[in-house]
């Protein structure tokens, strides 16, 4: 025997679901069910109600969202499609993940097909004012011909959109009515004499001032907003014409002469030049010169150079490698996660970082991308060389009694001597500058180390280190 | 001077705006308005509302709040020297105007931008206004994309990002030599100091304070920036690393590239061309496979020896080409890694034959019906039913995918 069952066009999507689940309780194959909506004229069997049975169904939830979007395709077959895909379910219920499965790879296409209208839609809505624009509540109407029954599922959407404002979307198939929030739908409506709206012409008047004539396209224009919808969409009157002159346009611009500058140019230019003056670094020359460097190809990568931070008659400087990510955004020395262990530690031993002058030995962040992230990486001898320029002078301004040497790059530029640090730590060495250098491992040395163990015995002596550097300039303890 | 309809400064503001490549209305925060009280929505997805016939999506409102500008760019439409006409929209008619097109669902939002005039600080503070009066007094929750600019001051950038979804800045030119030369008033390295600083900003808004309480979100669509393209001789290995640059020093949602278009009122300085769309094409091609597809820069400018893309095929069909010892690969056992090089499988048929491939072995029609562009992945690849035999090392693969060679015309 043949059941036919029939689907109402309004809520199709439960009246399918509970359908299929009375006949799967039933154990109807698909065979013996005829499946339709109430356009297609009575068939040539009875009607027959779903049956209603209380056995549990149990079917995947990736399932039940392709056939919610499903039923709305115009497809005759789609119910069927649907019910027969879900008849092998029940002994396959791997299959939904079997891409290429044919009953499936089917069932997608037309979930495909009918996600694709929906967002057309969305897209393609075009209203027109119907009510009075000073109304508190203003009213809008559209009239769309969607290619499968899209308007149901889609009418969530506006109604989302459009929170403040009544309106309704009617289409020769399902039609969808907001007032005051509340959505309902009715059928076959005739096509509307909607009243005109001034903002069409803007609208229009846009659309053909943001194309742009020398790059035509209308491949790529039409595969996005098929000409099936150009019948509803203001703009659309005006593609033809503006194809057929873009080449004309194109040729007009390659062709014209350069014109001179109009009078107003020199008289903005002038009130550039005051805003200039007034941008520029107000503090001392250095740090300004430091920012501005372009010695080496560095500059070109990196977001800034850090110049170094801290009271000009400092007694103690301190003197890291390069850097990192966070002090290359922020322009700022030591400000990231090596930072934070230094002011640990430097408190921890009694110094106080307002009390230090800090600094690089070179100004720019070098790294090599890799991702959404940047890696370190050493700077070479050349940089360092470069850079040397802006650390001696330094340096000179600050003139402190003692420069601590944090890791191999700062020894190097600071001592000119590039010989491993693990001999060399914790004792003071001559500066290329006359001042006494006391070498240390650097911060992001210690992060870096994975053993534990090592790592709290390199902790130790960097505070060891530290200390030693306080004694010397014996900078009074500013422990609160 | 005779007063200007509003038909007139939207036909000049928008003309303005049209070189701006971007009109991106996805991946902000979710929102939408059935309480009643506001207007608009934002459901991650973005929507383009109409496209022109030059190919682009028409997302946004995208206008100039001014194109009066007292730069000089030699490569843009509205610098200093050009001749074309001028116009200014008031504060209330750019709010009016995005309301008005939204409700007729014209649009998802506004993309914003100006030309520079008196001062950088004054322009942006028109802009921020514009913002804060469509979210404050017209309740509006569709998206907002504003162009800052570089030297304004950061605490009007800290209100932008707090009203906008989106913030963007153009780095105009891949090398800082050609801005420098191009755009004589503009800073390379400023311009990369506000990227920083709008990323140390969103990464701020993302710690909660002591008591658990997130702060406002800071431009929840991240920031975006644009190249042009063709204007200087930099070739695609220089744009390329540059974007790598940008992508991992700012946290970038996208680089635009722009291929460099004639503008109406050229300078001589900028011989005019028409416009590399090929390249374009080709750049943002090789971007998704350094972002999505784990290609190293390396690997694809290595290709050719000038450094530039291939631009009769695609770059990843022009890798595979170079390296077709590693090919044919059984897509029944070949690791995600190496599967995503295949040149015709994407990220999507990728994901679907390795969930398919754990119930059953593939054969060729699984591949078909996955979605797989066969004509370019069979010579590379081999299943149930095919083997490529001679085909990947044949002489005459690339002839296969490159167009007929054209004859050169006579006029």
């Amino acid at each position: 025997m043949t059941r036919a069952i029939v689907l109402p066009r309004i809520g199709t999507a439960t009246a399918w679901r509970d359908a299929a689940r009375g006949l799967l309780a039933e154990g109807v194959p698909p065979e013996e069910v005829c499946w339709g909506d109430d356009t297609a004229t009575a068939g040539l069997f009875d009607t027959h109600t779903a049956p209603s049975s209380k056995r549990q169904v149990s079917v995947p939830r990736s399932f039940i969202s392709m056939a919610e979007t499903v039923v709305w395709h115009s497809d005759p077959q789609r119910f069927a499609r649907l019910y027969e895909f879900l008849w092998r379910l029940q002994s396959a219920p791997w299959l939904m993940t079997d891409r290429g499965d044919a009953g499936l790879a089917k069932l997608r296409a037309l979930e495909k097909n009918v996600r694709r209208c929906q967002h057309k839609m969305k897209a393609f809505v075009r209203f027109r004012e119907i009510g009075d624009p000073k109304a508190p509540r203003r009213s809008f109407a559209a009239w769309f011909e969607p290619t499968h029954h899209t308007v149901e599922p889609t009418a969530q959407f506006f109604r989302r959109r459009f929170g403040d404002m009544d309106w309704r979307i009617l289409t020769p198939d399902v039609s969808a009515y907001c007032t005051d929030g509340v959505l309902s739908f009715d059928l076959d409506q005739p096509k509307p004499d909607l009243p005109s709206d001034a903002h069409e012409d803007l609208w229009v008047t846009y659309f053909r001032n943001i194309f742009n004539p020398a790059r035509l396209k209308v491949q790529a224009m039409q595969s996005e907003m098929p000409k099936k919808y150009w019948k509803n969409m203001p703009e659309a009157a005006a593609i033809a014409e503006l194809i057929a002159t873009a080449p004309a346009r194109a040729r007009a611009m390659a062709e014209a002469a350069p014109t001179l500058p109009p009078a107003r140019a020199a008289q903005a230019q002038a009130m550039q030049s005051r805003n200039v003056s007034a941008w520029a670094h107000p503090a001392e020359d250095l740090p300004a010169a430091i920012r501005a460097c372009t010695r080496c190809p560095l500059h070109e990568c990196a977001t800034q150079a850090v110049p170094g931070e801290g009271p000009p008659d400092a007694d103690l400087m301190i003197v890291g490698e390069q850097p990192g990510d966070l002090e290359d955004l922020q322009g700022r020395p030591f400000v990231g996660p090596a930072g934070q262990l230094f002011d640990a530690s430097a408190q921890a031993v009694g110094l106080d970082r307002s009390q230090l002058y800090l600094t690089n030995a070179v100004k720019h962040f070098k790294f090599t991308p890799r991702g959404k992230r940047r890696i370190h990486q050493r700077p070479n001898t050349s940089e360092i060389d470069h850079c040397k320029w802006w650390l001696h002078a330094e340096l000179r301004e600050v003139s402190p009694k003692l420069v601590v040497a944090m890791g191999a790059t700062a020894a190097l530029a600071l001592t000119g001597d590039g010989k491993a640090l693990s001999t060399r730590r914790g004792t003071v060495e001559n500066g290329s500058d006359g001042v006494p250098v006391l070498i240390t491992y650097h911060p992001s040395y210690i992060l870096r180390l994975t053993d534990a163990v090592r790592r709290e015995q390199v902790l130790q002596q960097f505070r060891a280190d530290l200390s030693l550097a306080a004694d010397i300039v014996s900078i009074e303890a500013t422990t609160p | 001077m005779t007063k200007l309809t509003l038909e007139r400064k939207l036909a000049i503001l928008s003309e303005a705006a049209k070189y701006d490549a971007s009109c991106a209305s996805s991946g902000s925060t979710k929102r939408d308005s059935r309480g009643g009280k506001s207007i608009g929505s934002n459901e991650g997805s973005g929507i383009c509302h109409a496209y022109a016939p030059d190919g682009r999506c028409i997302s946004l409102l995208k206008i100039l709040m001014t194109n009066f500008c007292i730069y000089d760019c030699s490569y843009c439409v509205n610098r200093v020297s050009s001749n074309v006409p001028r116009a200014r929209f008031s504060v209330d008619e750019v709010v009016q105007l995005t309301i008005d097109f939204y409700r007729r669902n014209y649009i998802e939002g506004l993309f914003l931008s100006s030309g520079i005039i008196r001062s950088p600080d004054a322009t942006m503070q028109d802009m921020v206004q514009i913002a804060r009066k469509l979210r404050e007094e017209e309740n509006f929750r569709g998206y907002i994309h504003l162009k800052t600019i570089p030297d304004a001051a950061p605490e009007l950038i800290a209100e932008a990002g707090r009203l906008a979804d989106r913030l963007s800045i153009n780095v105009e030119l891949p090398t800082d030599a050609s801005v420098e030369r191009f755009a004589p008033e503009k800073r390379p390295a400023q311009i990369r100091e506000a990227m920083a600083n709008v990323r140390v900003q969103k990464e701020v808004a993302k710690d909660r304070s002591h008591t658990g309480k997130r702060p406002p979100k800071f431009a929840p669509a991240g920031q975006s920036t644009q190249m042009i393209i063709g204007a200087d001789g930099s070739n695609d290995a220089t744009v390329l690393g540059q974007s790598t640059r940008l992508y991992s020093s700012y946290k970038l949602k996208r680089v635009y590239y722009s291929a460099f278009s004639p503008i109406p009122d050229s300078t001589d300085k900028l011989p005019l061309i028409s416009p590399p769309l090929q390249r374009e094409h080709r750049l943002y091609q090789a971007d998704w496979l350094l972002r999505f597809y784990g290609f190293g820069l390396e690997e694809i400018t290595s290709v050719t020896p000038d450094g530039n893309l291939d631009l009769q095929i695609d770059p990843k069909l022009a890798w595979a080409l170079a390296h077709r010892g590693l090919f044919p690969l059984d897509v029944n056992r070949a690791s995600k890694e190496l599967l995503l090089r295949v040149p015709g499988f994407g990220v999507k048929t990728v994901s679907r034959i390795l969930t398919t491939r754990r119930h059953r072995h593939l054969r060729y029609e699984d591949l078909v019906r996955i979605g797989a562009s066969m004509k370019k992945a069979r010579a590379f690849i081999t299943a149930g039913g095919w083997s490529p035999a001679g085909l990947t090392d044949s002489a005459d693969l690339r002839a296969r995918f490159a167009p007929p060679p054209q004859q050169l015309s006579l006029l």
